[in-house]
């Protein structure tokens, strides 16, 4: 029962890590390795406004916004100049990540007095298992935000052209989708996403500058295991991991949730690279 | 002539998601034989190509070459079996000289095997194929970076870079897209020493007349499958073939 | 006539540097010197600066130069052959593990555990890389930003190879003098024995290979034998890398698989130039000392190396060393337009 209760949240806090990396990298191309950048920053930040005096809410509505305008930023300020050097493209972000993650960690950001309240406070049993409010609030927002981003790619204008991109730039140039902003705008999506899933899960701990470059490899795992482009194969994904990962952490030791993580971004690669519900067949199908 | 079969395909049929891009299709093709391959477009001649060179595997179907099984084996493997083919862009490596992309072939275990090219002499085969192409030896064109040379010269290049791999099936797709009618009237005799020395050849095609002057056999295709197989004049004959290309769909 | 631009910057190939690209005779001691001279200057500055900086703080910054410069070669032979890797560190941290456990656990000396630790490390990162051979761009460079991580939390979690402490007083070099040496010469070694390979019929098909993959095979040459072959000899040079630098430590640790070996190589080759590996050098030449100059920032280097590594991208795509080498092939002048 407990492994039940905290494999759901667990998987559901996956999905929430990996979503904003996923989107992003599904409709640019982009693999944006400042995304657990972003998480962090967006997290301090959070935490810096409420110190300020700012209500919770408030202040978490301006990081989001920020690390958004730093995503679409990013796009246009380096990503841009560096277009269709799909190599080139992650080096800046992975340097980005670096420069973002080393300076908060140089500023001491870390540690036991940087913690976000939660939205809400108290616990519940349920089944025989105590869990916080906080646990069962994230499960509700990992599941409100999958379903508005799968209503979102598939309802809207601008989810649309997204997929549109992903599925191929050129001829959604040709149609007047101008895929540079659309690509800004994914970018500038993902890390707003990143900041939300930060301010879901961050309460449940406290804030180190590690999680940045953590975040980062539970997304890829996520994003890879269940293939980058597919939101069903995101939650798949986060489903098997989150499981596997409480599993492990109840029968063996905890480090070896990051060695199975890790482990399972190694072993996919190598068997199915486009993911276990992935659609980029070309990564196979050439011999 | 020698009559032995070369390359044998049977039933060969490719999906790709729902779509049929070859739909059991089956030739035999005698050593020395010159084919073309014509149809309008999208109708799965490059997609055949690909299934014969191995860069795509058949969903079903049976492909031997010389009496050996070569369905689905990797592509360097078939290519080194004596298989070669050319691509409808001509794809060429844009930062090497012209003469250093035959290194490539040149420095393959096929070659190898045929005793050639051996260490410092792959140049001076390199230029003489290109010499041969029509890239003047001792012009400055051989040694030019491949990006900088215009698109028929491009189109030559790939098709010394296949000859560079000494194959005994050639396989040229839309060879002559985007050439000069000199271009082709130049490259065309090249060609025809070689099915004449031995070499067969497929070849696909959208410009008819040059075709029809040259490959004796004709296949045709629409929609995936075959619905011709003959000499020029048979094929245009049927009336299959004239509504594949007039576009006359029949109701109904 | 409005036009504020009057002038237009004409380039134009030095006559000799068009004569020794292609097939003719040099003739002079002119031509020779502007050849040889670019070439001859590293490798005399290379070979005198241990002595001259013998017992000095800086010999030691010169064998993190070296080291470090090590890995961006193979980074940078990795990236000609279009495989991209974000984890040097791999390379770097396998050599070091395996030729400090060799030195630990079976006593090994020093002359026998750097060779076994760079072929048996070379065969042992090539064994890993080989299933994830047939992925392409980034997906090759998440794999190999996330091996690293993997082993390193490996030795953590199963305790092996001295586990969360490391390995500790290995056998050092006999003297400093020795190691500097070792490490310049392992430098120009591959520097110039790189920028021979490529020019060679083999190194025509690596690049052939970056280039466009299809028509490698479609010429009857297996890929993923030469991928393979091509990352045996980048990953010998990281764990050559990483054994010298075990020995000259003592000691061997997690941290060799740390980001610190990726992302300053990484850096450097880009900073350089990537291509042809003189600039790769270069880069860490440039990077390594630079780094000394600033210890007093601490961690925040990292970053620094991260606003090089972007600044380096968006500024000066082609990389410090293909800046000067075309400005040394070519005139410049400017021209009434």
């Amino acid at each position: 029962m407990e492994i039940f209760f905290y494999g759901i949240t667990n998987s559901i806090t996956l999905a929430l890590m990996a979503i904003g990396f996923s989107l992003t990298f599904g409709v640019s191309g982009v693999a944006n390795f400042a995304h657990g950048a972003f998480y962090l920053l967006g997290g301090i930040i959070t935490w810096l406004l409420i110190n300020l005096g700012i209500p919770f809410f408030l202040s978490a509505l301006i990081s989001i916004v920020l690390v958004g305008l730093l995503g679409f930023g990013l796009y246009w300020g380096l990503m841009y100049r560096l277009r269709g050097l799909a190599i080139n493209e992650v080096i800046v972000t992975l340097a980005a990540a670096i420069v973002i993650i080393e300076l908060l960690r140089w500023l001491g950001f870390s540690g036991f007095t940087y913690v976000l309240p939660p939205f809400v406070k108290g616990s519940v049993e349920i089944g025989g298992v105590w869990m916080d409010y906080q646990r069962i609030f994230l499960v509700v927002i990992g599941i409100a935000l999958i379903a508005l981003l799968y209503f979102f790619t598939h309802w809207t204008r601008i989810g649309l052209s997204f997929r549109a991109i992903a599925q191929n730039e050129r001829t959604a140039i040709a149609l007047g989708i101008d895929s540079d902003w659309t690509a800004a705008l994914s970018l500038a999506i993902g890390s707003s996403l990143s900041v939300v899933a930060a301010l879901a899960i961050l309460p449940l701990g406290s804030i180190d500058t590690e999680i940045g470059y953590e975040i980062l490899i539970y997304a890829l795992a996520v994003g890879i295991v269940g293939g980058l482009e597919s939101i069903p194969g995101i939650l798949l994904a986060s489903f098997i991991l989150g499981f596997a990962q409480i599993i492990v952490a109840t029968f063996f030791q905890a480090q070896w949730l990051t060695i199975i993580t890790l482990g399972a971004i190694v072993l996919i690669l190598a068997i199915k690279p486009s993911g276990i519900l992935g659609k980029y067949k070309e990564l196979e199908d050439r011999v | 002539m020698n009559n032995e079969v070369i390359l044998k395909v049977e039933n060969l049929t490719k999906h790709f998601g729902g779509v049929v891009a070859v739909d059991s299709v089956g030739f035999e093709l005698r050593k020395g034989e010159f084919i073309g391959i014509i149809g309008p477009n999208g109708s799965g001649k490059t997609t055949l190509i690909n299934l014969i060179t191995g860069f795509v595997k058949p969903t079903s179907g049976k492909i031997s070459y010389m009496g050996k099984d070569i369905t689905g084996i990797a592509p360097y493997k078939i290519a080194c079996l004596g298989i070669t083919r050319s691509f409808q862009m001509a794809r060429v490596f844009h930062k090497l000289p012209a003469y250093k992309n035959l290194i490539v072939p040149l420095y393959s275990p096929r070659v190898k095997a045929l005793g050639g090219g051996k260490y410092g002499e792959r140049d001076d085969m390199a230029l003489d194929l290109l010499d041969e192409m029509g890239f003047e030896r001792d012009s400055f064109v051989p040694y030019k970076l491949a990006e900088n040379l215009p698109h028929g010269y491009l189109k030559r290049l790939d098709l010394a870079r296949c000859l560079a791999l000494r194959p005994q099936l050639l396989i040229l797709d839309e060879l002559f897209s985007g050439m000069t009618m000199a271009e082709v009237a130049a490259t065309m005799p090249i060609i025809e020493k070689f099915n004449r020395d031995g070499l067969t050849i497929i070849m696909v095609e959208h410009r008819l007349k040059e075709l029809f002057r040259v490959a004796p056999r004709i296949f045709v295709m629409n929609f995936g499958s075959k619905i011709a197989d003959g000499t020029p004049q048979e094929a245009m004959k049927q009336e299959e073939v004239q509504k594949a290309y007039l576009g006359t769909e029949v109701e109904g | 006539m409005n036009s504020s631009v009057e002038y237009r910057i004409e380039r134009i190939d030095r006559g000799i540097k068009v004569r020794s690209d292609s097939i003719y005779m040099l003739s002079s001691y002119r031509d020779l010197v502007y050849l040889f001279l670019p070439r001859l200057l590293p490798f005399a500055a290379l070979i005198v600066l241990p002595i001259v900086l013998e017992g000095g703080y800086w010999q030691k910054v010169l064998f993190y130069a070296c080291i470090f410069a090590l890995l961006a070669l193979s980074w940078d032979f990795m990236a000609s052959v279009g495989l991209i890797s974000l984890g040097q560190a791999l390379f770097f941290g396998v050599g070091a593990y395996v030729s400090g456990g060799l030195n630990y656990y079976l006593k090994m000396p020093i002359f026998l555990t750097i060779p076994l630790a760079t072929f048996g490390g070379a065969l042992i990162c090539t064994l890993i890389l080989v299933p994830v051979l047939r992925l392409r761009g980034v997906y090759f460079s998440m794999v190999t930003l996330v091996l690293p991580l993997l082993l390193s939390n490996l030795v953590e979690t199963l305790g092996i190879l001295g586990g969360t402490y490391g390995l500790l007083s290995l056998s050092p070099f006999p003297s400093s003098l020795l190691a500097s040496y070792l490490a310049v010469f392992a430098v120009i070694l591959c520097l110039f024995g790189f920028r021979r390979l490529m020019t060679e019929d083999y190194g025509l098909v690596l690049k052939g290979i970056k280039d466009d993959e299809l028509v490698v095979m479609s010429a009857g040459v297996n890929i993923y034998w030469y991928k393979t072959q091509a990352i045996f000899i980048a990953s010998a040079v990281g764990c050559l890398a990483g054994a010298l630098l075990t020995h000259y430590y003592q000691f061997v640790g997690r941290s060799a698989f740390a980001l610190d070996y990726t992302i300053l190589p990484l850096a450097g080759a880009v900073l350089g130039g990537p291509g042809g590996f003189a600039g790769a050098a270069l880069g860490t030449f440039i990077l390594v000392p630079l780094s000394e100059m600033l210890r007093a920032l601490g961690g925040l280097r990292i970053a620094l190396y991260g606003i090089i590594l972007i600044g380096a991208l968006v500024a000066l795509p082609e990389g410090i060393f293909h800046y000067i080498e075309r400005k040394y092939h070519q005139f410049e002048r400017r021209v009434r337009i």
